[in-house]
């Protein structure tokens, strides 16, 4: 309990992971939301390669890490940029008044 | 190791809340304020694990574009004001499965992350952390040398992300009057300028 180990940042990650998840499953509001759970997933990854490529001793978690931010800020971009446009076209974006593919 | 352990649950407690309260609070400017948060004290959680290089990443990369990229887009959307809590309103038919299959994941990475013994120095690769150069120093040697590909094609990434950004949102407004910089450019003194004789009393007539 007093020592930190792997577990207890393993236990984050899957904690961040779990809300992540529920945040995009149970969404009623905006579309937006649902974009920002899905930043929160990728966060709850990158707690997981940290944690190991530090108590792993190996820096190759962290070049993953990397590259797992940059494929974030460009989901981000995109994912807005869709938003935006979804916006323009039809006025609203939330989620119940998005059926335009009847799923 | 005390210090450790205080500030490692002080980070991780702010963390899990604010998770919590970007999926549930009741505006999207909360929400985004609350992921905010939620990336610094990660931020901060990487900085004390020794990973002092992404935390910094992190905080300049998620706190200082995504999050103000989102609160950029919740500002122009007129999004704000949408009252409706995550609990009330319409009551959504697929709650119960969506509930069951989310706490079915966390429980099973809880028991993966519980379970899990780790034997001490496990791997031997070309990567392994050199205790006397700093971190960015170790990222650096191996990530323009072994891993020069992936940085590349992360940069094609983000180019690409860019590109489709643009393109997505350009629009072609009618009735903007914009500069023409190839009829700028190509005017010439012989063109542009006239010299006219002016006869006294008569004046001159410009023909504009």
């Amino acid at each position: 309990m007093i020592e930190i180990g792997l577990g207890h940042y393993l236990s984050l990650g899957a904690i961040i992971f779990f809300l992540g998840v529920i945040g995009i499953f149970l969404n009623r509001k905006n579309v937006i939301v649902i974009l920002m759970s899905i930043e929160l997933i990728l966060l709850a990854v990158n707690i997981n390669l940290i944690s190991f490529s530090i108590f792993s001793g190996d820096i190759m978690g962290q070049v993953f890490t990397m590259l797992i931010l940059t494929v974030a800020a460009a989901e981000a971009a995109i994912g807005l940029a869709i938003i935006v446009v979804y916006y323009r076209n039809r006025g609203s974006i939330r989620v119940e008044d998005i059926h335009g593919m009847k799923g | 190791m005390i210090a450790h352990s205080i500030f490692f649950y002080f980070f991780s407690v702010i963390a899990i809340f604010s998770s919590l309260m970007v999926i549930t609070s009741r505006s999207t400017i909360n929400s985004v304020f609350f992921l905010i948060l939620d990336f610094i004290s990660v931020g901060c959680l990487f900085i004390m694990v020794g990973a002092e290089f992404l935390g910094m990443i992190l905080l300049i990369v998620y706190v200082g574009a995504v999050a103000v990229l989102f609160l950029f887009v919740v500002m122009m959307l007129n999004v704000a004001e949408q009252k409706q809590s995550w609990f009330v309103g319409k009551k959504s038919n697929h709650l119960p499965t969506g509930l069951i299959v989310s706490i079915l994941i966390l429980l099973e990475l809880l028991v993966v992350a519980g379970g899990w013994k780790y034997k001490e120095n496990l791997m031997s690769s070309s990567t392994l952390i050199l205790s006397d150069i700093s971190n960015t120093h170790q990222l650096g040697l191996v990530m323009y040398t072994d891993y020069i590909l992936y940085f590349q094609l992360a940069g094609i990434i983000l180019l690409l992300s860019m590109i489709g950004a643009i393109l997505l949102t350009f629009r072609k407004r009618s009735g903007v009057k914009k500069q023409s910089y190839f009829t700028q450019i190509s005017r010439n003194p012989s063109s542009a300028i006239e010299l006219k004789e002016v006869e006294s009393n008569k004046g001159v007539i410009i023909d504009d």
